[in-house]
């Protein structure tokens, strides 16, 4: 039994993770704001993608992953809505299966049969090389969570020894803009 | 049209422009060329505080008590702006719209711990609105006014403008912007009228309604407040409201219930609890308005109107979300209900009143008196009665003091009551009386405070005596931190750690080394008269009212419990058993 004068977390309520495109005016501070955002209401930020997108209007577009249960992630909208310098909070999760995508460079170090299974998973992939030495290669892969994240998990076999993803861009199917 | 200024100028200018006729302020070195600016001008008068959090409350209730005027202030870097922020989180959390600008280390100096610097606008980002970092002197007219449309439109708050002492000396070009709308902030002020219409068949169908209203009524405006007592008169619904939104409805009318919530009335608290419609109008179901949660009000569907959608669904499941300004719906609301006349189910309304005048029968506001010792209710009591039919405002602290205050000193109008309900900041009190003083420099103001409250903004009452304003601080002086020994009481056995107020100043003596005025009463027989000084005294009076020491606030919610599992005040048992332990971990 809840005792308490406070909300009880909910329970056995599903969480789901949402993208949120997020227009916002390119100022000082915007990020900080939407960062500040999350951390002090206790939301989670999965993933978080800024720039600046119409150098003109000084416009930035923001996405971000989190994750909530329905209630949370009304009231993340609502308090980014709030926000004085924001234009508009999309949710592409709401609008149906949104195009996601994320860039990774992948370094890998190794010699022989290592070195050989690296280039061919590479190329399975379709990941472009960016730069080889005699003894490594960086990769660039462009793809979706799940499949950078596959690229990966087998680059670290083969000699992984360093990663730098951009985190996701996003943006519905169809021809609506935002 | 725009003419070449300093940045120190352009911040007077704008001031004039925005119609500011008091700022609160204390120079200092990042700050001075305002201050030279604000020498050579007369339309805005300067008060000068003795601490920057005294400026910022005062500014709160200044704009608290002139509805729709936002509050200004000016402080200068580091210190002045830390001192502030106190001031600011207690105006974000009561949605009170302020401009406070401070000064700022000069740009090239910003980041280089500089003597007086700090980051402001990193470390007032989440007490504030909005805030402002002024790089360019280019951008400093526009922001000037952009953060007085911030800070009153929407739901208002506070809005901090830090300005670097070298864009303070540069020169530029201001020129009033045209328009008053901001390219991304436009909040809805404007309910969706198809939701209006449903809640209004909703309300039109309800057995056993209740309005609950709180701050956003007031904050709405005058108008705001005549249209809640129309569509109350129109339905005959029980109206009760929060700490926040009490003189939006007269406490004389026969419909009003009194204030809900932790130290809520009886009648008010049931009614919520027992309702099968909620018209919530601005508040936003505060922890110390709910009680349990899972208990709140069970069985009803619940409207609620307020300008912040985050409000909506934030901590209560509502059928009926209408975003908008109070007066806005509320005008809807009342237009619609006429337009339609429903046929409302008056049987089952007369029952509903009939019940409530059961519960308002345990009179669950009536207390011991005796004629030997003074106690708080009744002091308030008499501070009511002998200062009706005059032009009279409140502020408070935080503690008893303002619970006895909020429900024993009754307000038939809005913008009267200026109390920190959100942030709960003791030392509110005398600050805020002196900003609704100087707004008012005819009326009767008076802090209700606690002795041990007042002490925390004590050396306003110079700003008080310098300024000849006659504010009134009545202190309900029982030696403790009231409200911290009751919880002490109900929740910790009685161990009353670290709340007795020990060496307490004499307050008349030290009304009298400030200039003011002091008076001393523990007699029951002479409080009238004692009271009836204090009003008459053309000078700040400080009131030093001996009550009870330990007399507790009923009735209350305790921690853990339910609307319809109140205290009340004829309670007989060990005070010490009331909550269990789990609601003992609670605040």
């Amino acid at each position: 039994m809840n005792t308490t004068h406070y909300p009880t977390a909910p329970q056995n309520q599903p969480i789901a993770r949402h993208t949120l495109a997020v227009t916002v005016d390119n100022e000082p501070g915007v990020l900080a704001r939407i960062a500040g955002l999350f951390s002090g209401r206790g939301y989670n930020i999965e993933s978080l993608t800024v720039s600046e997108t119409e150098h003109e209007k000084h416009i930035s577009r923001i996405t971000v992953v989190t994750s909530g249960t329905a209630h949370i992630i009304d009231q993340i909208k609502a308090h980014l809505d709030r926000l004085v310098p924001v234009h508009r909070v999309v949710d592409l999760t709401l609008q149906g299966e949104a195009l996601e995508r994320e860039l990774a460079l992948v370094k890998v170090v190794g010699k022989g049969e290592h070195r050989v299974e690296a280039m061919r998973l590479a190329a399975a992939f379709g990941a472009r090389t960016l730069d080889a030495s005699l003894t490594s290669f960086v990769f660039e892969l462009t793809g979706s969570t799940d499949e950078i994240e596959r690229f990966i998990k087998l680059m670290t076999v083969v000699g992984l020894t360093e990663v730098s993803r951009t985190g996701i861009a996003a943006m519905s199917r169809g021809p609506e803009a935002m | 049209m725009s003419e070449m200024m300093t940045g120190a100028e352009m911040v007077v200018r704008a001031l004039q422009d925005q119609g500011v006729e008091h700022l609160f302020g204390y120079p200092g070195g990042a700050v001075l060329p305002i201050y030279d600016a604000l020498f050579q001008q007369d339309k805005v008068k300067h008060v000068l505080v003795r601490h920057e959090q005294g400026a910022v409350h005062a500014a709160e209730g200044y704009a608290r008590s002139s509805s729709g005027k936002v509050g200004c202030v000016l402080v200068t870097s580091g210190p002045g702006a830390t001192n502030a922020v106190t001031g600011l989180t207690d105006a974000l959390l009561d949605s009170i719209p302020l401009v406070v600008i401070t000064g700022q280390v000069p740009t090239h100096l910003i980041g280089s711990d500089a003597f007086q610097e700090c980051d402001t606008v990193g470390i007032t980002r989440s007490c504030t609105k909005h805030n402002y970092l002024v790089k360019s002197i280019a951008d400093l007219p526009r922001i000037l006014h952009e953060a007085f449309y911030v800070a009153a439109n929407g739901r208002p708050g506070p809005v901090v403008v830090d300005i670097p002492k070298d864009i303070q000396f540069a020169r530029g070009s201001y020129s009033r912007p045209r328009d008053n709308q901001h390219k991304t902030y436009r909040p809805t002020v404007k309910g969706d009228l198809n939701k209006i219409r449903a809640a209004v068949e909703l309300m039109a169908k309800a057995r056993k309604p209740v309005f609950y209203t709180g701050g956003g009524v007031i904050n709405s405006g005058p108008h705001a407040s005549a249209l809640l007592r129309e569509l109350a008169r129109l339905t005959g619904f029980p109206v009760t409201s929060t700490l926040m939104g009490l003189g939006a409805y007269p406490a004389a009318d026969r419909q009003w219930l009194g204030m809900l919530g932790m130290h809520g009335t009886y009648e008010a608290n049931l009614a919520m609890h027992d309702c099968d419609v909620m018209i919530n109008i601005g508040a936003r179901f505060d922890d110390r308005i709910t009680g349990r949660l899972d208990a709140f009000s069970p069985g009803s569907k619940k409207i609620h109107i307020d300008i912040d959608p985050s409000s909506i669904n934030k901590n209560v499941k509502i059928d009926i979300g209408i975003v908008g300004d109070c007066a806005h719906v509320l005008e809807d609301m009342v237009r619609i209900w006429r337009e339609t006349s429903p046929q409302i189910d008056k049987a089952a309304l007369t029952a509903w009143w009939t019940q409530i005048e059961g519960w308002r029968g345990r009179n669950s506001l009536g207390y011991k008196n005796t004629t030997d010792i003074i106690k708080p209710q009744y002091a308030v009591q008499r501070l009511y009665e002998l200062t009706k039919g005059r032009d009279t405002y409140v502020t408070t602290e935080v503690g008893q003091h303002q619970m006895w205050a909020a429900q024993y000193f009754h307000f038939q109008e809005p913008n009267r009551w200026m109390t920190s309900g959100g942030l709960g900041t003791m030392g509110y009190g005398l600050p805020a009386a002196i900003g609704v003083q100087m707004k008012h420099p005819k009326a009767l103001v008076i802090d209700i405070a606690g002795e041990a409250s007042i002490l925390m903004n004590m050396q306003e009452m110079s700003t008080a005596v310098q300024y000849r304003l006659p504010v009134k601080i009545f202190i309900l002086n029982n030696e403790y931190m009231g409200m911290v020994r009751q919880w002490q009481e109900l929740l910790h056995g009685g161990r009353y750690s670290e709340s007795y107020s020990e060496s307490l100043p004499d307050f008349v003596k030290l009304a009298e080394a400030y200039g003011g005025h002091g008076i001393r009463c523990s007699d029951p027989a002479k409080l009238d008269d004692a009271i009836m000084e204090m009003i008459e005294t053309p000078r700040p009076v400080i009131f030093d009212c001996l009550v009870a020491k330990q007399e507790n606030c009923f009735p209350m919610i305790p921690s853990g419990k339910a609307h319809n599992e109140m205290i009340l005040p004829d309670f007989e048992g060990d005070t010490g058993e009331i909550i269990d332990a789990r609601g003992k971990q609670l605040v």
